[in-house]
Order: C-alpha cells, then structure tokens, then sequence
C-alpha cells in the first residue's frame, strides 16, 4: 500500500497540515505537494475507472502527463471536472471526488465491459451498434452515453464566481520550461542582452535535476537551481514566472501561456487563470522529456507508474507507492528510482531488465546496494485486482506463456525510455526526425518552424531536444543563437560541463515480452485513459488501416484530455510494427496546441459581464434607459424599440407613438446614424463612384438621398448626402452600417484609389441627431430661435447650420416619416440638453419621443424601402423600383457592371409591391405568396415574400410590403401568403405608398 | 456653448492598484493631408512641430498627435476647438488637407499609478515597458479601439469612441481591481 515515509520529502512543509476531501472521506496531506502526493500518502491507490472497461485506475505520473488520475474538483458553482490530481497543489478545503463509476469508486457494476473485452474492441462504435437502426437512438446510445466518459459537465445553472484575465506581454526570447535547460538558457540569453521571459508550468524551478541528484559545477542541482534563480532574478532584463504554461507557439512569435494564478488559494482577489499572450522574437523550448511506459499484461492496474514518477514521490513528497516496488526497465535510468527507494527504505525485489546486459554506472550502484537486477527479462503478467499483488517474470525474447519468476509486490516501476516534449516545437510545423540511438522523436533542427523571414523562430534546448546528456550546454547554446537572432551581441558565460553520470544504450521495448501471446497483449494497455490496448491497435492495422492519423481516430489512441502523451509513440510503434515498416514511415499524429487543457474562462477573459461586448450608448441614453425604453440591438447600439408607459403593451405604446408623430411632434434619436465626411478636391467623382445617383453636381446646402450598392449591384447602403462646401460632402448612412461604409470607403481609397485627392472622417460620434417630426416640428424649433427655419428659407431637402437656441446646430430639413421633419445635429455633448430642451419647449406642441419601431412604421406607410428589410444581400435597386436613383449619365460606380448581369436583367425577378390583406389583418414576417402549384422538388411554388409587415395605427390596418414576381405589373390582383399549417391569406398588390402619395405634408 | 456640453461619464472615478478616471471634456482636432505640408499650419496654430511616428509634441495647452502617415490628432482645451478647427482650415485652404472637430465624438480616460502599463496591458496588444513620456499607441482595448499616450511619470491617458465610455470604463475599473496585479512592468 502506498503511505508516507517517515523522513524526507524535498518540497513539503511537514509542519503544515493541509486538510482535504476524497469522495467526501476527511484526508490530510501536507502543504507544498500536489493532491496526487497527499492521496498515495494516505494510502489511496484507486482514483477512478477506466474510459470503456470501467477498470480501476491509479495513477501512474507525476505531471501534465497524467491520463488517469482525473477528478472533479471543486463544488457547485467551482466544480470543474477532469482535473489532474498530478498538477493541483493541494490545499485547505479542497474538495475532489471520481469520475466515470456507477454506483461507487470500489463496486463499479459497469467493470463488467472488463470481463467481455472484445466487446469493445478498436472500432467496436462503427461495427457494433450498426443493427438494428432504430436501436441507436433508443438503446446503444443511452447505454453507451451511461457507462462512456469522463467526468460530468458542470450543472446547467452554475456561474463560474472567479475571475480571469488575459496579459499581452513582449520579449525576445522566450524560454518555456524552468527545468536546467531552461534557467541556463535564459541566463545566457539574458547574458547576451536579450530581454527575456521564462516560464515554468510548476511551482518549483529546477525540474528533474534535484530529484535525479545530479551534480553542476560540483554543487548539487538544488543549490545550483536556486543559485541560478537568484541571479535570473537580479536581472533587469528577465521576467520569471512559475505556473505558466506554455500553451500553444503559433505564428510570427505568438505564444499563449496559461498561468494558473489561484487555482492553489481560490477565493482570493486574484484572478484564478492568466491567459499570457506573449509576442516573442524567438522561443527556447526546453520542456524537458517524458518517460514511456511498457506495454506488459495489466500494466494498467492501480500501484503501476513511471519510474520518474515513483522517484518523484519518494525523494519530493516523501510518499511510497507501495511497501514493495518491483521496477522494470529497457534503460539505465530507471535504476536511479531502485537505488531512491532502497535509500527510502523501500523494499525492490529486482529490477527486471529488458537488456541482455545492463552494466553502466547506475547499474552497478544498484548492484552494489544490493538490489536483484534480472536481465533479459520482462514482465509477463502483473497480478491482481484494484492493486498490484504481485509480477510474473518471463523471458523477453519468448511468447510469455509461463512465467520464470515470480514477485510479491504492491507497486510496479516501469521505464520504457523517454520522449522529447517536442509539442511546442511542432505546433508551429517544426520537423522531427527518429533518433536511432535513443528510439525517440526529436526537433530536427534543419527544419524548425519558420517565421515571415524564412528562418526558424523557435528552437529546442536539454532534454526536450533529445539532447539527454549534455543538457547545459545544449541550452547555452540555443539561448545564444536565439539572442543573436533578436539582435543581442552581449557575451554570454559557458556553462561548466555537466556531470550526468554514463548511460549505456537503452533497448527498445515496444511489448514485453516480445513475442507475446494474444491473451497478453489484449492486457497490454496503450492509452490508459482511452482503454486502447496493443491488440487494437494491431487489429486496426490488419483492418487496412495504414494512416496513423486514420488509427488513432479509429482506435481513439492519443485522444481527449492527455492527447496520448504516455501513449502516441508506444502506439505507433506497435502499428508500424504491424504494418512491416519502420517507425518514422508511420510518424506522429499532429501536435496541436493547448499542451494541456486550458480554462474557457482563461480563453474568454475579460469578457464577461458587463464586459461582455461593447454596448455603444447614445449621448442620450440615459434619458432612454430612465423612460420606459424597451430596448432592441441595432448593430451593438441599443436603441430604443419604444418606450413604454405604465398598463402600455409594445403595440399599444408603438401605436401612441406613430399617431403622435403624424399629429403633434415626435422626437427620434438618431445620433446613430453613420456621418461620414468626403473631403477633398477628387471628392466629388468619389462621391459619384460611391452612389448609383449623380452626386457631385449636388449644391452646397441641398441634400439628396442616394444609394449605395457593393460591386456586384447589390443594395448595401442608403442614406441623405449633405454637401457641405465644394470639397465636402457629408454621408448619412444606416445606424448598422456606418463603420463598414467607413471601411469600404478607405479600402477603396487606400487599395484602389489611392492617388484620388480623398480623405474621409468618421464623424458618427462627433454628433448628436435629433429627428423632429410632425405637423408641429417646425412650431417647437422656432421657439427656440437662433435660426430661420421657415418654409421659405429652409426648404425640404436643404440644410443650415449655425445657433439655435444657443446650441450649435446643423438643421436637415430631410423626412423619412413622411411628415414635416427636420433633424437636427448638435456636437454630441450637447445632446442631452438639446433632448431635454425640445421636451420642455415642445411639452403643449404634445412632443413625444418615438421608438425604431415606430421609425418603421412611419416609413413603411410611405412606402420608404429599409436596408435589411427590403434588401438582404441578393435585392438590386431595380428590384425596389429605385431605378430613378440609379445615373445613366456616369460611366461608372459601384455596382454598375455587377446590375447589368443577365440574372439581373432578367423580367423574372421579383419586385417591390404594397401588400394588403383582404381582411385587414397584419401579415407574418417573411410569409411567401404561393402559387398552388409545386416545384421540380416537390416543393410548394413560391411567387413572393413579405419584406416588411405592421399594423398602421394610422390607416387602422395591417400594412405591408413585399417582393413578388412581375409585381408592379400585376396591381389589383389578389395572391395566397401562407400563413401558419395550411393558412392562406388573401392579399391584394397595391402602390407601396400608403401615406400622402404627393408628398405634401413633408412640403409644408 | 460648451456650458451645456458634457462628457461621456462626468466624474467617473475607480480606485484600484491604480486610479482610473474619465477626464472631462477635451478637445480634439483631426487633421489629415499630406503631414509635411501641414507643418507651418499646425506649428502656427499650435506652438508644436510635427510629432514623430507614435510620438506626441506638446507646448502649453495645446499637444499634436501622430495617427498614421496622413493623420494628426491635435489636443486643445475644449473650448478652443471649435475655433482652432476653423482657423487652421482657413490656414490649409487650397491644399489637400481636411480638418475636422471631433471633440465630442470621444471619451477620454486617464490611467495613474506606477503598475498603469500592467494594468493596461492586459486590455491592449502593446508593449508598455518600452513606451516613454510621449509615446502613443493606436490599439484596442480588449474589443474597441483606443489610443494610449504616456502622457506624464506613471500617467496614461486613453482615447476611445464615446459610445463605448461605459464599457472601458468598466474594462479598466476591471483591469485595475486590487489583488489582480501581473507585476509584469512594475
């Protein structure tokens, strides 16, 4: 059983008891070890089940690596599943419980998928569930949704109470993983003058080297680390940060850490996540090495880990996974974790080595501790149930069909070598090639991956490179060439040469034994957390599959939450092996980032809450909020639908407000309609290009509405143009549509045009707009005087500027509701008092603000077309009988040639008409005119559509325009909308204007 | 009649590491042509050379902006602009210039204290530590644009569309919340 040593433990505070829950059971651990630790330390080997099989599960790590010592963390509004107990620093009340057992951790019912194995061999989704087809749905489904998975996602109505954060930080080189590489590569890159950023995901600087006892510079790593972190700390150039991630490299130097902040201390002010967005000149990957494990019989049972990580434990946290610890190893390593649990005081019946002969200097420290070392030798099978009981011993090189020895035990140390943490360098395309010697996957320098000049910007340094022994120079060396590569040429000071002790060469060992039996490598589990075994990987292959990428989907090796750290290279071998050829022909899936899961939280920042998306507000929002504004989203402005009174519906209060405007004064914020400025000599044949109408022989102080169309002749954009003076034109444009008529405007100017004399101005926010519309309107600007506003002077479609009323106003006399109008611009500060003034001025004129709704209304009864309603992308001017809009004069605008396509001459199209129900009632949106009849597919024939439909609180009756085929030649005649099932509305074609057909209450 | 005009937040204020606050009314001139040409107009009307790229010339009251290649942001007391606008048009009348006033269509923020750059860096892709006094950025704050300018020691003054006062407002109060501090510049 596992359990705490009595002596040692490098990073624990055994002073300080940190108390803890396990599936509710009361635990203590100590403070500085994570949640791992703390559980082996109290005898807690069984951590959860198995993704398929249900099988029990203990974990076999020590860090990001982990696959299956995964729990729920936290409760309620914090819980968080599928965390690994190998990362999560334990602390005061925390809470974990297990994930994928039912009912319970120890009495799973579902471990019955164990017993029939073949049951859910590689590929069993696609073979299995096949037939009967309605069994999926009903049947497989529910059952396979019960007994698959991880953990559970959290409740549907928890609220995540933490903060997160994102950082935008720079430096030239970046160095990711504290490690020996990494603190030597920084300081020599920081040395040489760069300015550096280094990040380790832990909390401890130094990596394996303390654990490992290695020796730099005649001091022990510990005293080096630290000696190292101090001088890295004294540097004005060097950022340190423990628990951050390096999370994903991607292009042009652009990397994202995840620095864990508080998940150790939650509830504290600091935010729990940072998400690092670094821009980095170039990056030092020193990420360190992973070790593999063997592929045995039952090499998946709760008491077998990675030798590295037995070690970890003991000589860091001073916990034993077990009373006895059986290692197995194809290397020299491995023997390093013997001779620490045998100065632990930890029984090792044998080291059992894969080798023919295993002589190095490691080996024969362990030798001379006395440890058994069997050579040639595997292990055939583990025993046991929820916990290793013992190991059969075989001879590596037979079928494994009966054992030579055998080994009481309650733990297994397995090393089946170590891959480079090539991830970071990949994800960018960096290349890797196979290192015959060491049977692993390396960067291959030649081919790193390339930034906008075409030399490489990430390299890789110490382990991670491959480079297993030499690990300080190595990252000296790459620290340099990256800080040369930013420009620095300060001198950096050589490492003194690292004294790792001689490794003889390792074998590779993809099964064990070699030649297994299939009732063996049916146990021989591959990918812990997926259940993918060698004989389904050997399987998929004699299916045809060839791909690893194919494999891995099929067999699901090197999936979900680990992404196959401990599994892909183990697994791809078995394939090529099956597949006859050599591993690098096979290759690697691809390494995408995150490394390690990250927090939605830390990806979504700042953006929550009222911080969610920018609500733009009008000058005058704030009357609108405090007046009954019942609010709708018109690009990220929240205009006001209508305001609403006490006892008032929507349709009610729209109503009041559209019979007000044509009788007494209605006011309308339009302050987000879009005011661009045209400037410039050339301003007036931009002018021409922009609209389909003529604009540049437009006078200085008229007005004139014009269209815009994109270049394939499509409706964009509509609006009234001001000229301002000779070279100045003002350009109103739809609320939704100013920043990208903006846009559009400048990539013509910049991209195109580009020696046309033009500036434009964005002067949207610069103004307030007041629409003050009605029989009354011109009534209520006279009082407040300042400006000639009458009939004579300011005739419709004319603008003024100057003082009205002591603000500074420019008047348009412009109506798009039909009735005497005038909006009224002053400089956005002015706003809100101008608002507050017209409604103190015009409060016996029965002034009344309206809403978009009644905007709408107002406008439709005119027979005003609306961008979006009447146009959604496919309509062209023509379509909405705009043809008078459109200059036959101008060789050329935007749109012109796209107009003239043959579809969109075609007699066919459908074009704008008014619509009237026969009975009076109000159309649904978007309702289609059928014909009876039904097309080539069956469907029903479709002759029209509504594009815009209202109740008219001024003629009493629905209203409604809509897009028919051959429309304006077929006036009178009556058509079928559908309405709701087999609904048909009677509707007759009318004239789209409702309202004062001649114009004349506008003319007043 | 800038008596009735007001700013976006009047008196908004937060304390946290360090102070945000909504600076009032400012006034503020867009001037774009060709910047050589507008040299003589703008030092006359200002005092104030034309700024180099992402610098800010100051003299007095008044301080000019660098925008882009074809674009100047000259800074004035709220008051003046309307009449600046209009004499420094007059200046560049016949030359392919445009001026124009957008005071009000901005909010302006300033952001004090030591840790200002660490708490603006974590709404804006910018490198804080190597901005000095004068330096300006044209970026965005989390999802709106803005341009920051080191407008003093430990001082940053932040730009945006009025608009979207609230919403920055509320950005910064949040980037600035104590506990919270990345201790990245300061």
């Amino acid at each position: 059983m596992s359990h705490r040593l009595a002596t040692g433990g490098r990073l624990i505070d055994r002073a300080r008891d940190v108390k803890f829950t396990f599936n509710g059971k009361h635990m203590t651990g100590f403070a500085g070890e994570t949640l791992a630790a703390s559980l082996l330390a109290n005898g807690q080997t069984l951590l959860g089940r198995s993704f398929k099989y249900h099988r029990p599960r203990g974990v076999v790590a020590s860090g990001a690596e982990e696959p299956n010592a995964l729990v729920g963390l936290g409760k309620g509004d914090r819980y968080e599943p599928n965390q690994r107990v190998t990362t999560t620093e334990v602390f005061d009340g925390l809470s974990a419980e297990t994930q994928n057992h039912w009912p319970s951790l120890e009495y799973d019912l579902l471990a019955v998928n164990s017993l029939v194995p073949q049951f859910l061999t590689a590929g069993f989704y696609y073979k299995t569930f096949l037939r009967p087809r309605a069994f999926w749905k009903h049947v497989y489904e529910p059952i396979i949704r019960k007994s698959a998975g991880l953990g559970k996602a959290p409740a549907h109505d928890a609220r995540d109470p933490d903060r997160y954060e994102q950082l935008y930080a720079f430096c030239d080189v970046l160095v990711i993983g504290g490690g020996i590489a990494g603190l030597q590569a920084a300081l020599s890159a920081a040395e040489a003058g760069a300015r550096v950023a280094l990040w380790e995901q832990t909390v401890h600087w130094g990596g394996r080297a303390p654990v490992d006892g290695v020796t730099i510079d005649g001091q022990d790593a510990d005293a080096w680390v630290k000696a190292t972190v101090a001088k890295l700390e004294s540097m004005d150039n060097v950022h340190l940060r423990l628990r951050c991630m390096g999370a994903g490299v991607h292009d042009h130097g652009y990397v994202l850490g995840y620095e864990r902040v508080s998940d150790h201390a939650p509830g504290t002010d600091a935010p729990r996540h940072r998400l690092w967005r670094m821009r980095a000149g170039q990056i030092v990957t020193a990420t360190g090495a992973i070790e593999r494990p063997l592929s045995f019989a039952g090499n998946d049972l709760p008491g077998v880990m990675l030798a590295s990580a037995v070690r970890d434990y003991v000589v860091n946290y001073a916990v034993a996974p077990g009373q006895s610890v059986v290692v197995v190893t194809n290397n020299d390593d491995a023997y390093r974790t013997a001779i620490a649990l045998r100065r632990a005081g930890v029984g090792v019946p044998a080291v059992v080595d894969a080798r023919a002969e295993a002589n190095g200097p490691l080996v024969a420290e362990a030798r001379a501790a006395g440890i058994t070392v069997l050579t040639g030798k595997g292990i055939r099978k583990v025993k046991g149930s929820k916990q290793v009981t013992s190991v059969e011993i075989c001879r590596i090189d037979s079928k494994g069909t009966a054992f030579t020895e055998k080994f009481d035990c309650d733990a297994v140390a397995m090393s089946g070598g170590w891959s480079p943490v090539v991830h970071l360098w990949s994800h960018c395309g960096g290349k890797l090639l196979w290192d015959e010697a060491n049977h692993f996957f390396r960067p291959d320098a030649a081919r790193p991956p390339l930034g906008t000049d075409g030399a490489g910007f990430v390299t890789v340094c110490g382990s991670a490179n491959g480079d297993m022994g030499a690990v300080l120079s190595s990252a000296h060396e790459a620290a340099l060439a990256a800080a040369r590569a930013t420009g620095a040429t300060g001198n950096a000071t050589a490492p003194s040469a690292d004294s790792a002790p001689d490794m003889a060469p390792m074998d590779a060992v993809w099964m064990m034994p070699r030649n297994a039996e299939y009732e063996l490598r049916m146990k021989m589990w591959l990918d812990f957390q997926n259940d993918v075994k060698v004989a389904d990987v050997q399987l998929a292959a004699r299916e045809g599959y060839q791909s690893v990428e194919h494999t891995k989907r099929y067999t699901t090796l090197g999936m979900a939450t680990d992404q196959g750290k401990l599994s892909n290279i183990n697994g791809l071998a078995i394939l090529s092996d099956a597949l006859g050829q050599p591993i690098p022909a096979t290759g690697t899936t691809t390494f995408r980032p995150p490394y390690t899961p990250i927090s939605i939280g830390a990806i979504a920042g700042e953006a929550t809450g009222s911080t969610f998306q920018p609500l733009r507000r009008s000058p005058i929002q704030d009357w609108h909020d405090s007046n009954g504004s019942d609010p709708e989203p018109v690009g990220q402005w929240r205009r006001p639908y209508t305001y609403l009174r006490a006892g008032e519906d929507r349709h009610a209060s729209v109503n009041r407000e559209v019979a007000n405007a044509r009788t007494n004064t209605g006011l309308l914020d339009a302050s987000t309609l879009g005011k661009i400025l045209v400037q410039g000599p050339d301003a007036g044949r931009f002018m021409d290009m922009f609209y389909t109408n003529m604009m540049s022989n437009l006078k200085p102080g008229k007005c004139r509405y014009g269209l815009m169309c994109n270049e394939n002749g499509f409706l964009m954009d509509d609006g009234v143009v001001a000229r301002l003076s000779d070279d100045a034109f003002l350009v109103h444009t739809t609320s939704g549509g100013a920043d990208h008529v903006h846009g559009w405007m400048e990539d013509w100017l910049q991209c195109e045009w580009w020696d046309w004399k033009v500036h434009t101005v964005n002067l949207t926010e610069q103004f307030a707009q007041i629409a003050v519309v009605g029989p009354k309107a011109r009534q209520l600007l006279e009082r407040f005087g300042g400006m000639d506003v009458s009939a004579d002077t300011l005739k419709f479609m004319e603008w003024s500027e100057g003082k009205l009323g002591g603000f500074d106003a420019r008047v348009f006399r412009i109506s798009f509701s039909g009735e005497l109008s005038f909006e009224v611009a002053v400089p956005a500060g002015q706003g809100r008092a101008f608002w507050d003034k017209l409604l103190a001025e015009g409060a016996d004129l029965g002034v009344m603000p309206y809403g978009t709704e009644a905007l709408h209304i107002l406008r439709a009864e005119k027979g005003f077309i609306m961008i979006g309603d009447e146009t959604d992308g496919t309509v062209i001017p023509q379509d909405l009988n705009l043809n008078w809009a459109i200059s036959k004069k101008k060789d050329d605008f935007l749109g012109k040639r796209g107009m003239e396509r043959e579809a969109m001459i075609h007699p066919d199209r459908w074009k704008l008409v008014g619509l009237e129900t026969l009975d009076g009632s109000v159309l649904p949106h978007g309702a289609l005119a059928v014909t009876g009849g039904k097309t080539a597919n069956k469907q029903a024939e479709t002759e029209g559509r509504v594009t815009s439909t209202y109740y008219s609180a001024t003629l009493k009756r629905g209203i409604a325009m809509g897009l028919v085929r051959y429309g304006p030649d077929r006036m009178g005649e009556v058509l079928e909308f559908a309405g709701t099932g087999d609904a048909r509305i009677k509707v007759r074609i009318v004239d789209p204007v409702l309202y004062d057909k001649e114009g004349a209450k506008q003319n007043v | 009649m800038s008596e009735l005009a007001q700013s976006a937040l009047p008196g908004a204020a937060y304390e946290g590491f360090v102070t945000v606050a909504e600076a009032g009314l400012r006034g503020m001139i867009t001037v774009r042509g060709d910047l050589a040409g507008l040299a003589g107009a703008v030092k006359d009307a200002t005092g104030c050379a034309i700024p180099a790229q992402r610098r800010v010339e100051q003299a007095g009251a008044k301080a000019v902006a660098w925008m882009s290649p074809d674009e100047l942001l000259i800074l004035c007391d709220y008051a003046d602009a309307p009449a600046l606008t209009a004499s420094l048009a007059t200046a560049l009348s016949g030359q392919f210039a445009t001026v124009a006033n957008v005071s009000d269509a901005r909010a302006v923020f300033t952001v004090t204290g030591a840790q200002a750059g660490d708490a603006l860096a974590k709404l804006c892709p910018v490198d804080f530590g190597a901005m000095t006094t004068g330096d300006i950025r044209r970026t965005r704050a989390a999802q709106v644009a803005a341009a920051i300018w080191v407008s003093g020691e430990g001082e940053m003054t932040l730009v945006c569309f009025r608009s979207v006062a609230q919403y920055m407002f509320d950005l910064l109060s949040r980037a600035a919340q104590p506990g919270s501090e990345p201790k990245l510049y300061a």
